[in-house]
């Protein structure tokens, strides 16, 4: 028997302040990650803790890196689009929009009208898919599984809508240098129109499920902050910046495509916390709605594609049937768009802010360099400004609110 | 309105802002003497006139066999007057550093990271070198055009294809 157990058992009752005692707290590192289901795409955080309490944080980033730079350097500009649907996979049309657009830009190719409005009405489908993938996960992970149904429900009828314009039902490849890929199919707009309405429904029973729930309060409300001028000072862009309260949005700042012609709010929060950016990607999900249905109404007939076959492949029958088509086909084939030497960057306001494109043309048929500016980029870097004396649980309904997406973050 | 801002940092900086110039599509363009980098944005930055006051994009562009070779190249955005203009600075690629703007714009943190990440361009007066995707031990700079498309450089030896399990499916096929 030791001296210790000899002790306890002569002198058997605990002191009078035993429970009153403080914890020894102990400073602690936790590695989250990067294989961790809170940690979505595989973001390594290693977390020291004081207590409960934050007391630093590193990020580790590059699990997920996958060469996108320099795999596009090496294909033509066309071959690049499969490569973008990759970046953002939640909505990737909106990748697969911001890089025609900027090839675009480098070629002053204008497209069709019908092109623009097919290029916002797909975005938008996809942008309100982004938003319900983070209110879904993001009440998976507070414990509530029924938003994540009702979510998922939701995200899959508007893919499936999505699967019978692209073809594809997660990295869609919809858009082309010089307008989009297809047509709207017969009796797609009504089909839409149903799934809105069905969308909207489960938005609401989300909307009413989450945003006066107690729970989901005490979790969500004052945790996570960042004010204003720090928000700008990061880089934030799109509804992270808005829910601390600045007003930028590029769809109105600096209007591409037709939305300086669609009518819609941008919501604008006031505490930059999480559940202000929860509240703004709710509201987000009724404008893109209206969006939805304005461009229905305003979508006028026309051509979806430019015809100029420098830049779009010729229809078949042209290909098979006269020289000049068949010599076009193959040239776009073989050489590739022959883009004019330069550099552009274009940006768009994607589902989590500002998606840039920074593109280098030597003039030949692949792009020289490409440069992607990814919106969660700046919300992942001041992950740990955020947090810090934050507790550990703030950690993760912060992580979803602020939405990074690993493939565009980690290219 | 992007060119008046360029304008306005020519005046301010004549000797450090140069050869400003209108890119495709109306882009308002500058290019930057190297060790002025810090100057030249927190006057951008901090000029009511100009305001560019969110992080902005910073990438870098390899010109093999050109002198500078590399071209860093900054997106200024501002939210207050919805402006844009573009900084472009020539690096050399004896002496590949440039000042950090860290302190001028926080976002500027991770961008420069990747800069050296992926170029191999230092940036004096980063809170925090360090590689941003790869590892610490990563020899070389991926993006850089004389980096092989398929270089590997495994931490651990790599299985040769064959000894690896492949899953069902034809065999042989590699």
């Amino acid at each position: 028997m030791s001296k210790e157990t000899e002790q306890i058992l002569q002198n058997p009752a605990p002191p009078a302040d035993a429970l009153d005692a403080p914890f020894p707290s102990k400073r602690m590192h936790v590695n989250l990650g990067p294989s961790h289901p809170a940690m979505h795409g595989t973001v390594r955080a290693v977390v020291e803790l004081d207590g409960e309490n934050i007391d630093s944080m590193k990020l580790d980033i590059g699990f997920l890196h996958r060469g996108f730079e320099k795999s596009c350097e090496n294909v033509t500009w066309t071959q690049v689009f499969p490569y973008t649907d990759r970046l953002n996979y939640v909505s990737s049309i909106m990748n697969n929009v911001g890089y025609s657009l900027a090839v675009e830009k480098l070629c002053r190719l204008e497209v069709p009208e019908r092109a623009k409005y097919l290029r916002v009405l797909t975005s938008e489908l996809h942008r309100m898919s982004d938003h319900l993938t983070l209110v879904g996960a993001m009440g998976l992970e507070l414990g509530a599984m029924t938003v994540l149904i009702y979510c998922m429900e939701a995200r899959d009828i508007l893919w499936d809508r999505l699967t019978e314009i692209a073809g594809a039902r997660l990295t869609s490849n919809y858009a082309r240098i010089g307008g989009v890929a297809r047509d709207m199919p017969d009796g797609w707009q009504d089909k839409v129109e149903r799934t809105l309405v069905r969308v909207a429904g489960l938005r609401d029973e989300v909307d009413k499920l989450l945003t006066r729930n107690r729970i989901v309060m005490d979790r969500l409300v004052a945790t996570g902050r960042i004010s204003r001028a720090d928000a700008i000072d990061y880089g934030f862009t799109g509804p992270c910046l808005r829910a601390a309260g600045e007003p930028y949005d590029i769809r109105k700042a600096s209007p591409y495509l037709v939305y300086d012609r669609l009518d819609f709010d941008v919501p604008v929060g006031s505490n930059g916390d999480n559940f202000d950016r929860y509240l703004m990607r709710l509201e987000e999900l009724k404008q893109s709605e209206r969006i939805v249905r304005q461009c229905f109404e305003q979508i006028p007939p026309g051509d979806i594609v430019v015809e100029d076959y420098r830049y779009v492949m010729p229809p078949k029958p042209q290909v098979y049937g006269t020289i000049e088509g068949a010599m076009a086909h193959f040239k776009i084939v073989m050489e590739g768009i022959q883009v004019p030497a330069g550099e552009a960057y274009s940006c768009t306001e994607a589902a989590n802010g500002e998606l840039g494109f920074y593109l280098v043309s030597d003039g030949g048929g692949r792009p020289y360099k490409i440069g992607v500016r990814a919106p969660g980029w700046n919300m992942l870097m001041a992950l740990p400004a955020m947090l810090q004396g934050e507790l550990l649980a703030d950690l993760i309904p912060t992580f979803d609110t602020i939405n990074m997406i690993g493939g565009e973050v980690e290219q | 309105m992007s060119k008046a801002a360029i304008q306005r940092l020519k005046e301010r900086f004549p000797d450090a802002v140069t050869d400003p110039y209108e890119g495709v599509g109306g882009d308002a363009v500058a290019m930057v003497r190297k060790d002025r980098v810090r100057e030249v944005c927190r006057f951008a930055k901090d000029d009511p006139a100009l305001a560019f006051n969110l992080a902005p994009y910073i990438t870098a562009v390899d010109f093999l066999g050109s002198d500078p070779r590399f071209d860093l190249v900054y997106q200024l955005s501002s939210t207050v007057h919805g402006h844009r203009v573009r900084l472009r600075v020539g690096v050399p690629a004896a002496d590949p550093r440039v000042p950090s703007v860290v302190e001028v714009w926080k976002g500027a943190d991770w961008y420069e990271r990747y800069c050296w990440d992926m170029y191999g361009i230092r940036f004096d007066g980063h809170p925090d070198p360090r590689r941003l995707y790869m590892y610490e031990e990563f020899v070389g700079h991926p993006l850089r055009k004389d980096y092989s498309l398929r270089g590997r450089q495994p931490l651990i030896p790599e299985r040769v294809v064959d000894e690896a399990f492949r899953g069902p499916g034809p065999a042989g096929r590699d």
